[in-house]
């Protein structure tokens, strides 16, 4: 049963992922990245660690992929140019990450990590459940906890400033001087607004 | 299950996506190709975890989940902050901050 659920998952996770990288619109790529999310979250339940799958369902498949789904509606699809800068990109790409998988593999699998083999110890019935978890993080890990809360906030205040309603062109930065504010004419309403 | 199958599926989604990386050209899809490297590693993070019976790694996979979400949102702020100057949305064409 464990074994054909892992199946099932891991096709759903290599699925999703293989169709993020192939599909032509970004919006499929979107929705395959959900399915691979959500086959993802089955995984993490099987390794009983039910609080990182359902944050996994709740941020990433929900909070996250609808700003994408948003981005993606806000610019639009648009075709990539076969233009390559490198030449033999589409050829290369694939060998690189073969050989990337390869040597992961060989890396960890040859490593002297004696319960790598194993199911992993029995664990008592709490274990990964939202009680463990917040404990440990309010107990053990209050510092990263407190860190990565201030770097959200970083990042909110950072994607405000990012996408601001300011006017392209002149007048948008206050350090660069305009050329407006250099021959002492005053902009025109609505730049700073 | 044995802890090696998870580990081996994660190795493959890291590839996947770093391939995503290489040969797309779209900020956007480079960024989903960027949460399937964060998600693989991940797996591998909860996974040992499992394998040690200890939660604390866990607790690591919450803490990248935060850190993929901040890397979300400030690309998808960059993403937006190039169309409105309208800029090509195209990696190759942006290359101005190349060394």
């Amino acid at each position: 049963m464990e074994e054909v659920l892992f199946f099932l998952s891991a096709i759903g996770a290599l699925g999703g992922a293989i169709g993020v990288i192939a599909m032509r619109n970004p919006f499929y790529s979107v929705l395959a990245l959900i399915v691979h999310l959500f086959s993802l979250a089955a995984l993490f339940l099987l390794l009983t660690s039910a609080f990182v799958a359902a944050a996994q369902v709740v941020v990433y498949a929900g909070a996250v992929m609808v700003l994408y789904v948003f981005v993606v509606a806000y610019v639009g699809g648009g075709g990539e140019s076969a233009w390559e800068p490198i030449p033999g990109q589409r050829f290369l790409a694939p060998l690189l990450g073969i050989a990337l998988f390869i040597e992961l593999a060989v890396a960890v699998l040859s490593s002297s990590l004696l319960a790598l083999g194993t199911d992993g110890p029995d664990v008592e019935a709490g274990f990964g459940d939202p009680a463990a978890i917040g404990r440990l993080l309010l107990e053990k890990f209050l510092l990263p906890f407190e860190a990565s809360s201030i770097l959200l906030l970083l990042a909110a205040i950072g994607a405000i400033v990012l996408a601001s309603n300011r006017r392209p062109g002149a007048g948008d930065t206050p350090d660069e001087p305009s050329p407006n504010r250099e021959e002492g004419v005053s902009p025109a309403p609505g730049v700073h607004a | 299950m044995n802890t090696e199958w998870f580990i081996v599926l994660s190795a493959l989604l890291f590839a996947t996506g770093a391939i995503g990386i290489l040969l797309r050209r779209s900020p956007m899809v480079i960024l989903l190709c960027l949460e399937l490297m964060l998600n693989a590693g991940n797996l591998a993070l909860v996974a040992f975890s499992r394998m040690v019976g200890n939660g604390q790694g866990q607790v690591f996979a919450v803490i990248v989940m935060v850190i993929a979400a901040c890397e979300v949102v400030v690309g998808l702020g960059l993403i937006v902050a190039i169309f409105r100057r309208r800029l090509p949305l195209n990696v190759d064409d942006l290359r101005e901050l190349r060394g």
